[in-house]
């Protein structure tokens, strides 16, 4: 075990599968030379070479479709989104393409290739790089999509992302590549897709939350265990496929459930955990399930302008309240 | 002024050759015309795009590959993937929706693909498909292998960002690629005078750095030594080409644009009907004694046979199986 930031996780991540996998290249821009953009590929130009850490001109939509292509032919890419907002511009690479090849060739080609970057909310970068956009990739059936709230699953989940045979959809975030946490130092170490984990255990209300909602979905428990509000705190990991198992098996524990999530709230990741809980577990539930989102407004530049636009703790804890009739 | 090669050799062309060019070329005719007849019958349905008229491009062009070779196309595939060797009763299941299909009749006219050809698929957002052949070379590159890519288009997709992004990284990278752009001058509707500034369109190839060439593309013959030199110097030198064949669409778009007569005169598809790639190599193999009328007609007979064949097999296929619908959505990991 190795305490290391959630930068320095991932670029473990990568280069434990570039070592062990010669079909495992990356492509993206500004990732060898520039040493990535956030530096998540730093030292990797050096080690693997120009092979296997492909600088590419800004054109995101013509380097997603050759990671595609070489994926097709049996390379396992790994693209860098600089910012998950340019992966709009390889929108239907990743649903037309990537998502549907498998599908609509009868199983003939898979497309085993692991898109990342960072993403959601960050520090006043303003409407177009600050920004959920998981919601645009987890509709789609044929793509996985993944969000690591740890250093530690940071390194597990892009591990087996890479060895996945599909396409997976892994958005990191700008405002945790600096957190440091225990990271297992073994090469073999992997977190299957799939799997939520519980990250603080209690027996009043059940909060969803991931990424940044994660942390102060946590901050808020500490605060309500000392009013006597006992919150159990899930983070999905993986939002395609979703752990419902393990989502359900909590709200049965706890019988009331608020979801926490940075973007806007309209058809959100919140909408589709209400739905199944109400699908699975209607008679469990002794509160209307809430939801804190982020306001449907696109990212404002003003620092207290943006504040607002997250869900705070103070409306965390609020909803919380409401739904324990506390 | 364009270098519209057309090949025209004082002696005679290798029999079997011109035995082989021809076959494909009725063949693919034959399926085309027995396609839309099944879509009239309602035994296929969606979109049915036809490649009748166009047939020299596909069929001289990849003649010069090799079996382990690439091809890629779009929407307006059935004539590339026949040429590439896929058996057509398949390829007709698929046009039927039936279990038999290549992509087990979850892909249609439009998604034809055939692993055991290298043939990539067919892919119906125009231009997409661009990318993935440059990715497909890369990975040759990648790999240390000697194969080629093919890629055809249409004149349609040049407007498309795809085709100048693919155009660079191609050049840019070295990568083993041949687009192939089958200009039949309009993109459903829209004559190639109202879409690009540029009608030449293989001079973009100079823009890129890379080889380029103009071809008439119903002359299988001339195709075949223009992409035949381009795949040569691709596979020697790793270099990609541009490579544009003019031909003409005689049918719609698709079935849906029956009479195509909107955006084009009776007279010139008349016109352009003389230029028939069939009829002038069938004429040309008859003349220089290449082929007897005999030999021609036994060919005809085969074909169709053989496309008769194939409709019977697609109409005894069974409909795929429910169970079907969400299989081969996710690939199972074996980690």
């Amino acid at each position: 075990m190795s305490v290391m930031t959630y930068r320095e996780a991932l670029n473990l991540a990568l280069r434990e599968e570039m070592r062990r996998d010669p079909r495992v290249f990356l492509i993206g821009e500004e990732i060898g030379l520039y040493d990535g953009a956030y530096k998540v590929t730093q030292g990797l130009l050096k080690e693997f070479g120009e092979r296997r850490v492909v600088d590419t001109p800004i054109c995101e939509s013509g380097f997603t479709g050759v990671a595609v292509g070489a994926a097709m032919l049996g390379l396992r890419p790994v693209v860098e989104m600089m910012t998950f907002n340019f992966a709009i511009l390889a929108l239907d690479q990743i649903v037309n393409s990537a998502a549907k090849l498998y599908y609509m060739s009868g199983g003939q080609y898979n497309v085993p290739m692991v898109i990342r970057g960072p993403g959601g909310p960050a520090h006043q970068l303003a409407a177009q790089h600050s920004q959920s956009m998981e919601v645009y990739f987890y509709h789609v059936p044929g793509l996985k999509v993944v969000r690591p709230s740890t250093p530690r699953d940071a390194k597990g989940l892009l591990k087996s992302a890479i060895r996945d045979d599909n396409p997976v959809i892994f958005i990191e975030s700008e405002t945790l590549y600096g957190i440091k946490g225990e990271v297992p130092d073994d090469p073999e170490f992997t977190i299957p897709l799939g799997k939520a984990e519980i990250r603080r255990e209690g027996t009043d209300v059940t909060v969803f939350a991931y990424m940044g909602m994660m942390y102060r979905a946590l901050e808020v428990a500490e605060e309500l265990a000392k009013e006597g509000i006992s919150c159990e705190v899930v983070d999905p990991r993986t939002l395609r496929p979703m752990d419902i198992e393990t989502m359900i098996g909590s709200v049965r524990k706890t019988h009331r459930v608020v979801v926490v999530e940075a973007g806007a709230g309209f058809a959100g990741m919140g909408s589709e955990i209400s739905a199944f809980v109400t699908e699975n577990a209607f008679d469990d539930l002794d509160a209307p399930v809430e939801r804190v989102t982020g306001a449907n407004a696109p990212m404002p530049y003003a620092r207290n302008l943006e504040q607002a636009k997250t869900p705070s703790k103070e409306k965390i804890m609020a909803a919380i309240r409401r739904v324990c009739g506390a | 002024m364009a270098q519209t090669k057309t090949l025209t050799p004082a002696t005679k062309i290798d029999a079997e050759l011109a035995r082989r060019l021809l076959s494909q070329m009725l063949l693919i005719r034959r399926f085309e015309e027995r396609a839309a007849e099944m879509y009239a019958l309602g035994k296929i349905g969606g979109f049915l795009h036809l490649y009748i008229g166009e047939e020299a491009v596909g069929v001289g062009a990849t003649s010069v590959l090799r079996p382990d070779d690439y091809v890629i196309s779009a929407y307006r595939e059935h004539g590339h993937c026949l040429a590439k060797g896929s058996d057509p009763r398949r390829m007709m299941a698929e046009l039927f929706g039936r279990r038999d299909g290549l992509s087990k009749g979850k892909g249609g006219s439009m998604h034809l693909f055939d692993k055991s050809k290298n043939f990539l698929g067919g892919h119906a957002i125009v231009g997409a498909h661009l990318p993935l052949a440059a990715g497909a070379a890369f990975a040759i590159k990648y790999q240390g292998g000697d194969q080629v890519v093919l890629c055809y288009f249409g004149d349609g997709a040049v407007p498309q960002g795809e085709f100048h992004e693919s155009m660079n990284l191609a050049a840019l990278w070295k990568l083993p690629v041949v687009y192939v752009c089958e200009n039949n001058r309009y993109a459903m509707g829209t004559a190639i005078h109202r879409a690009l500034a540029q009608t030449e369109i293989w001079r973009y190839a100079e823009t890129y750095g890379m080889a380029g060439e103009a071809v008439d593309g119903m002359d299988v013959l001339a195709v075949r030594d223009v992409v035949g030199r381009a795949v040569e110097r691709c596979r020697r030198e790793q270099a990609p080409a541009l490579i544009e064949a003019r031909t003409y669409r005689f049918r719609g778009h698709s079935m849906r644009d029956p009479s195509a007569a909107v955006y084009r005169t009776k007279e010139e598809v008349e016109r352009e009907k003389e230029r028939d790639p069939i009829r002038l190599f069938r004429a040309r193999c008859l003349k220089d004694g290449t082929l007897t009328e005999a030999e021609v007609r036994a060919i005809e007979k085969e074909m169709n046979d053989l496309v008769d064949e194939a409709v019977a097999f697609a109409d005894a296929s069974p409909e795929p199986p429910l169970e079907w619908l969400t299989e081969d959505v996710y690939k199972e990991s074996t980690p």
